[in-house]
């Protein structure tokens, strides 16, 4: 057990930013709805999944909607009352922590602003271990569990509780009412009891988003090595690749944004070129036509010199970016993750070989 | 008739006189003084002196000032607001200036965030709360407060609820308190436009004071037949009475003038513009005639806000940065400057510590100064450090390009003596005989612009037939702030639909702007 306050927001944001792996948005407006929740509730208390009972009631946070209109209208002060009240008085049980879904984004920062308004801990725990973009994309569908019953409310005070036969139609529901309600609400899903938590959750993932987070901001007062090695050794990252950016190629389809971006090789890469593929969040790293990384490992984009996290909207001509392979939680890796979120799932014809294998050869 | 035109940057106040065919006549740099007044009457006079114009003759004065970054930065001669946002029951979960520094916090007397505010399609998101208004600005008024920072949930959809509040507050603290709207400052993003909102209400007596002291100076140095604007960030002009309301909108006007001012002398219309001072390189693009806009961003004085402004990047090269060998032989420049020491510290004025000037004048591009000062660098060093020079150029102009294509450059600025003729990279390298005061140049020929915003129902008047009669009345407006009629082009036009207000209803916003017209 210990307390979240407004420093480790700011590092959680930061190391979330990284393990987004490219995806999962600007969290910049999630951090000020849990600075504000944290100023004006105090301090949080996360717990390891271990301190939570087996049929405890725990229950992930995450906004729905357009991040431009989350930008616009934030969230209010009633929403998490409002989901608390719902969703304990579906399953006849309090509420007994909160949780992030995923890594990435505002939703890496709105589970705290929910636990400092509800005075609910947080678990210590996610169901991705970074971002995907969809919906049951969470370690949680490994181990049967359902994104439903999913409580849907607005900042007016509007609620509802979804129960639905398959994925697709909670999409195509929770989207309709989600603009009905005015393009962007919190929800709640995949509401699980403990003992399912600590079997499938990604754990310490929270603490590892505030040490990543740490580590990028006081990389340069590193003493022994360089910033570059430090980095690495912190984040327990592969050193794919260095280079700049001499080509963008972009394509919205759905939902989703697709793309790849080229590289040209810089310092100990030079005469060397690099391609890594997107699809919200990076897919693929290919170094002089090898692939070095696939999905579900994580593969993110730093800045060579500030060694920030750069999102696939932010990718331009001319900058020099550091490819970074980071492994991914283990259960990604069995079968049923890879059927799920491994490299064919995403269109990519190739099989998951881990990270560590594929960077064989020292590149570390 | 003649064209005045000032730029007050940090360390420099540059002025000049262009004639009516916008030809250079005169140009002067001097340094600025910690009030700014001083240094735009030095400026003015010296030029005046340079030229020979007759004062009578000028009959336009512009002035680009970087005063109300500075007073941000540092936290000097801001305002005590108040702070009101309408958007309950959304938006209470971020309250106003959450994330600001606590000494910049504390211009806010008093924050409150009521009922109001819209949908993103312009449907009410919660009544405006007209009496929790009145009780904020009363407790304002009892507290002497005399500037209100007003913002709405989507009041870039619908402005509405903004207009009222401020009609209110104006009843209730009196017609002179000065009220910031934040539909009229910035764009979407509630908490990057408040903040901006914010900014501009805490910079009013600044604003005062620099619009006062400019039209003070002018008059003091016997300039009474001027017309007087301020630079904005977009490139176009204010008049001091708009200065005065939107203060906020003069930030980044520097890199705006001196890219629009390279891009002039150059006669380009598409380039990279290196600017290059005593202690910084800025590099900008123009497109089309204008900055190119940044994507990202951009946080003054620690506060974010959703500026549109000139996609500039800073390296730490320019004319007095400091050359050093390493112990390995190689050799480093900056990014420590002497800055505006140089005419007593670098080599070739008789100091002692070696600059970029210095390389410069011993590789013989340039005759400042004493060159038998500099003989005793060896070619090989020099030539190491304008490697290294060079090195930071090329990168740079890189990293602003699009593509991998070759690209024009334009070089400018009083540091651009150390660099060479020729750059990788660049198609063509246009080095303008003014170019040392382009942002003042930038300042001067700047245009006018007018901007229309109306609620249109396109199911009662045509949409083809009402965006021209839109045009139009931008183009009007465009004319009555000063611009001839030939010139005028709509330069931006937003059409945003709102679905659930009667009718087929859109918000149109045009922006028109073209070439000041001459006085009299």
């Amino acid at each position: 057990m210990r307390k979240i306050g407004i420093p480790e927001i700011e590092d959680i944001a930061l190391g979330a930013s990284l393990l987004g792996a490219g995806g999962g948005g600007d969290p910049y407006v999630g951090k000020l709805v849990a600075i504000g929740a944290v100023r004006e509730c105090g301090e949080v208390t996360m717990l390891d999944p271990e301190e939570v009972p087996d049929d405890a009631l725990v229950v992930p946070i995450a906004m729905m909607g357009a991040p431009t209109i989350l930008g616009e209208k934030a969230v209010g002060a009633g929403e998490y009352q409002s989901i608390y009240k719902t969703v304990s008085s579906f399953y006849g049980k309090p509420i007994f922590a909160l949780m992030p879904i995923e890594a990435g984004g505002v939703n890496s920062m709105l589970p705290i602003a929910a636990a400092a308004r509800l005075g609910l801990p947080l678990v210590d725990v996610d169901g991705m271990g970074r971002a995907f973009p969809e919906l049951q994309m969470v370690t949680f569908t490994i181990g049967g569990g359902s994104a439903t019953p999913m409580a849907l409310v607005d900042e007016k005070g509007n609620s509802c509780i979804f129960n639905t036969i398959t994925n697709k139609w909670t999409e195509d529901l929770a989207r309709a009412v989600t603009m009905a309600c005015g393009g962007s609400v919190s929800v709640s899903l995949f509401a699980m009891e403990g003992a399912f938590m600590k079997k499938y959750g990604v754990r310490g993932i929270v603490t590892r988003s505030q040490m990543l987070g740490s580590a990028i901001r006081r990389v340069k007062e590193s003493e022994a090595g360089t910033p570059e090695e430090k980095f690495l050794e912190i984040t327990e990252g592969f050193r794919l690749f260095k280079g700049k950016i001499t080509d963008v190629l972009r394509e919205v389809r759905g939902a989703f944004n697709f793309g790849k971006v080229v590289l040209d090789g810089i310092g100990e890469d030079k005469g060397r070129s690099a391609c890594v593929t997107f699809q919200n969040e990076n897919l693929t790293a290919e170094v002089d036509g090898e692939i070095l990384a696939t999905v579900p490992d994580l593969i993110c984009l730093v800045d060579t010199e500030t060694f920030t996290p750069i999102p696939t909207d932010a990718l331009k001509y001319g900058k020099r970016v550091l490819v970074v392979g980071l492994k991914c939680f283990p259960l990604w890796r069995t079968p049923e993750g890879l059927e799920l979120v491994g490299p064919r799932y995403f269109g990519v014809d190739t099989d998951y070989i881990p990270l560590e294998e594929r960077c064989k050869g020292g590149r570390k | 008739m003649y064209k005045l035109g000032i730029d007050v940057g940090g360390t420099n106040t540059d002025a000049v006189i262009i004639d009516e065919d916008l030809k250079v006549v005169a140009s002067v740099k001097s340094h600025t003084t910690p009030d700014a007044y001083d240094g735009i009457l030095n400026a003015i006079r010296a030029v005046l002196e340079t030229s020979g114009v007759d004062r009578s003759q000028i009959g336009q004065a512009m002035l680009g000032t970087t005063q109300c970054t500075n007073a941000i930065v540092e936290r000097k001669h801001l305002s005590p607001i108040g702070v009101l946002r309408l958007g309950a029951p959304a938006t209470v979960g971020i309250p106003p200036m959450v994330d600001w520094a606590e000494d910049l916090k504390k211009i806010a007397v008093k924050t409150a965030v009521i009922g109001g505010g819209f949908e993103y399609d312009g449907k009410e998101l919660a009544p405006f709360d007209e009496e929790a208004a009145r009780a904020f600005f009363l407790e304002l008024k009892e507290k002497g407060v005399r500037s209100v920072a007003i913002s709405c949930v989507f009041s870039t959809v619908r402005n509405d609820h903004e207009l009222a509040a401020a009609k209110l507050c104006r009843e209730v603290m009196g017609e002179d308190v000065h009220v910031s709207v934040s539909s009229e400052i910035g764009s979407m993003g509630l908490i990057e436009r408040e903040n901006a909102t914010i900014l501009n209400a805490a910079l009013y007596q600044v604003a005062q004071s620099f619009t006062e002291g400019f039209a003070k100076s002018l008059a003091d140095e016997g300039i009474t037949n001027a017309d007087i604007y301020l630079s904005q960030n977009d490139g176009t002009l204010m008049t001091m009475d708009y200065a005065r309301r939107y203060p906020i909108l003069t930030i980044a006007c520097g890199p705006t003038n001196s890219i629009r001012g390279a891009s002039y002398l150059s006669k380009l219309k598409n380039a990279i513009v290196i600017d290059v001072g005593g202690t910084t390189t800025d590099l900008g693009v123009i497109q089309n005639g204008f900055p190119r806009e940044s994507g990202v961003a951009v946080t003054i004085g620690g506060v974010r806000t959703n500026f549109r402004m000139p996609d500039v990047i800073s390296i730490g090269l320019g004319g007095g940065s400091i050359v050093r060998q390493r112990p390995d032989g190689s050799v480093t420049v900056g990014p420590d400057s002497v800055g505006y020491e140089i005419t007593e510290k670098a080599l070739c004025f008789g100091g002692k510590v070696c600059t970029a000037t210095d390389i410069a004048v011993r590789l013989g591009m340039s005759g400042l100064g004493d060159k038998t000062r500099v003989a005793h660098l060896t070619e090989d060093f020099a030539q190491k450090a304008m490697e290294a020079i060079l090195a930071l150029v090329e990168d740079a102009v890189d990293a602003m390009k699009v593509s991998a294509d070759d690209v024009d450059v334009i070089l400018v600025g009083g540091g651009s003596i150390v660099l060479p003729a020729k750059l990788s990279g660049a198609r063509t390298l246009a080095k303008p005989a003014e170019g040392g005061v382009a942002n003042a140049i930038g300042s001067a020929i700047s245009k006018v612009s007018g901007t229309y915003e109306q609620l249109i129902d396109f199911s009662a008047h045509p949409r083809d037939e009402a965006l021209a009669q839109a045009k139009k009345e931008a183009a009007a407006l465009a004319v009555e702030a000063g611009a001839i009629p030939e010139t005028v082009e709509i330069i931006d036009v937003e059409d945003v639909p709102l679905a659930y207000y009667p009718g087929n209803t859109s918000r149109v916003k045009i922006k028109a702007a073209g070439d000041l017209s001459r006085k009299g």
